[in-house]
């Protein structure tokens, strides 16, 4: 089939009414204190990997949140679980948890 | 000193005018309250429970309510005030109050949430402001259009403030702790129900906010989504669509909830017009009137003789209110060289 250079493009829009949230609750009963994150952003700022490339750590469990996990499992491989997050965090979340929380909740997604 | 030398025109019978007119009289004076509705109390006669603690509103109306009757200080309920000034005023109808100085008391109006005709209140059933949860949690029963218990609530913060579109750009300061208030009360009400606070920014300026927002995140799970809601629409079964973007993650997002609250904000007194024209006075750019000055000068107006007290400044908390009753008083006893 001759190809014209036209594509669909997927909706970009989060739906709240369709996302499965399950995986999500399982990160949050795991490292609860995620509810309160303020999105200050002191992790992203610290990141080793978020320095060095793309990643984004305060987007990625923003996403998981919401219910989005699409290109959160593949971004969190560039996570070296080094823990600096942590440090900074002035919510006092366990963001190392998190991460690791992620990576493992979501390897069976 | 004569009788009518000591009288105080207290204009607004809400919180800061009754605390002004208690601590007058404690100081001599002979305060005298016109307020416009049936009852004393102001907004707060419409509010359940006050942030940041949940006491009930009325633990702080009866006994402001109680100790004006028992000081005996004259109250004319059911009349609007027309024209201040420094030795009297003029209410509706043409009656004068002759009095030594005035202390305008008379605070703010609610936004009125049918000007954001995208929000679709009193357009779609599920649609509510936080002045509608206040009144069904006082009637004791909260439900959806249908008569459900809500399962899905979304609530919006900053309807009418910081909005060029309405011609606020001032912040209400206190509806980030109502939205936060009343999302736990849901919660309790209903803990199986999601809540969800779509905000601009969340402004805790109060002791023991900041602590409650924290509460409503980590023991509530009332999720906060960072982005202002840009239209609502019902859908066939009575729910409401609304879009907004989750800036935090820089994406679209839209979900149904069955009930949308408003969070409305404050505006300047619908009254504070005439009151500048006939006293003298300045209304602020943001609708409030002008004090003299932010710090020394808060509860005096630019004319001697006029005070103000209260939310007719700014938006303010109860305790705010409270408190700028007393400074008022003091103030108009040193003018009065009680």
């Amino acid at each position: 089939m001759p190809q014209f250079g036209f594509s669909i493009s997927q909706p970009r829009a989060v739906n709240l009414d369709t996302n499965d949230t399950v995986p999500a609750e399982r990160i949050l009963q795991e490292v609860p204190e995620l509810q309160c994150c303020i999105a200050c952003g002191s992790c992203t700022a610290t990141c080793t990997a978020g320095n060095l490339t793309s990643f984004n750590f305060r987007r990625m469990h923003t996403l998981v949140r919401r219910g989005e996990y699409r290109e959160v499992y593949e971004q969190l491989e560039k996570c070296m679980l080094c823990g600096k997050c942590r440090l900074v965090c002035p919510r006092g979340i366990n963001t190392r948890a998190v991460a690791l929380k992620i990576k493992k909740t979501l390897c069976d997604y | 000193m004569e009788n009518k030398d000591k009288r105080v025109i207290v204009v607004g019978g809400g919180v800061a005018g009754m605390q002004t007119a208690l601590l007058l009289r404690e100081r001599g004076a002979e305060p005298i309250i016109v307020e416009r509705e049936e009852r004393l109390g102001g907004k707060l006669a419409g509010w359940h429970k006050l942030f940041p603690t949940f006491t009930p509103a009325g633990e702080v109306l009866e006994p402001l309510r109680g100790r004006v009757a028992e000081a005996g200080i004259e109250v004319r309920t059911g009349r609007t005030v027309e024209e201040v000034t420094p030795t009297g005023v003029v209410l509706n109808g043409g009656e004068r109050l002759d009095g030594a100085a005035t202390v305008v008391c008379s605070g703010f109006e609610v936004f009125n949430a049918r000007i954001k005709e995208e929000y679709g209140y009193g357009i779609y059933d599920n649609v509510f402001t936080t002045v509608d949860i206040e009144r069904m949690m006082n009637e004791g029963r909260v439900r959806t259009a249908q008569g459900n218990e809500p399962r899905r609530i979304a609530f919006l913060h900053c309807v009418g403030s910081r909005d060029e579109k309405v011609g606020a750009h001032h912040c209400s300061k206190v509806c980030c702790i109502t939205g936060v208030k009343q999302a736990i009360e849901m919660k309790e009400l209903f803990p199986t129900a999601e809540v969800y606070n779509f905000y601009m920014d969340i402004r805790m300026f109060g002791p023991g906010y900041e602590e409650l927002y924290r509460k409503a995140q980590l023991d509530y799970r009332i999720n906060f989504i960072r982005g202002r809601i840009s239209e609502a629409s019902q859908t066939i079964d009575g729910w409401v669509q609304i879009k907004a973007e989750d800036t935090l993650i820089g994406r679209p997002l839209r979900m149904s909830v069955d009930m949308l609250v408003l969070i409305v904000g404050m505006k300047g007194g619908a009254s504070n017009g005439a009151f500048a024209r006939s006293g003298g006075l300045t209304v602020a750019p943001n609708g409030f009137m002008q004090p003299r000055d932010a710090f020394f000068g808060n509860v005096a107006s630019e004319r001697d003789g006029i005070f103000y007290a209260g939310a007719v400044t700014a938006p303010k908390n109860i305790g705010e209110c409270l408190n700028e009753g007393a400074a008022a008083a003091e103030r108009v006893a040193a003018y009065l060289k009680l």
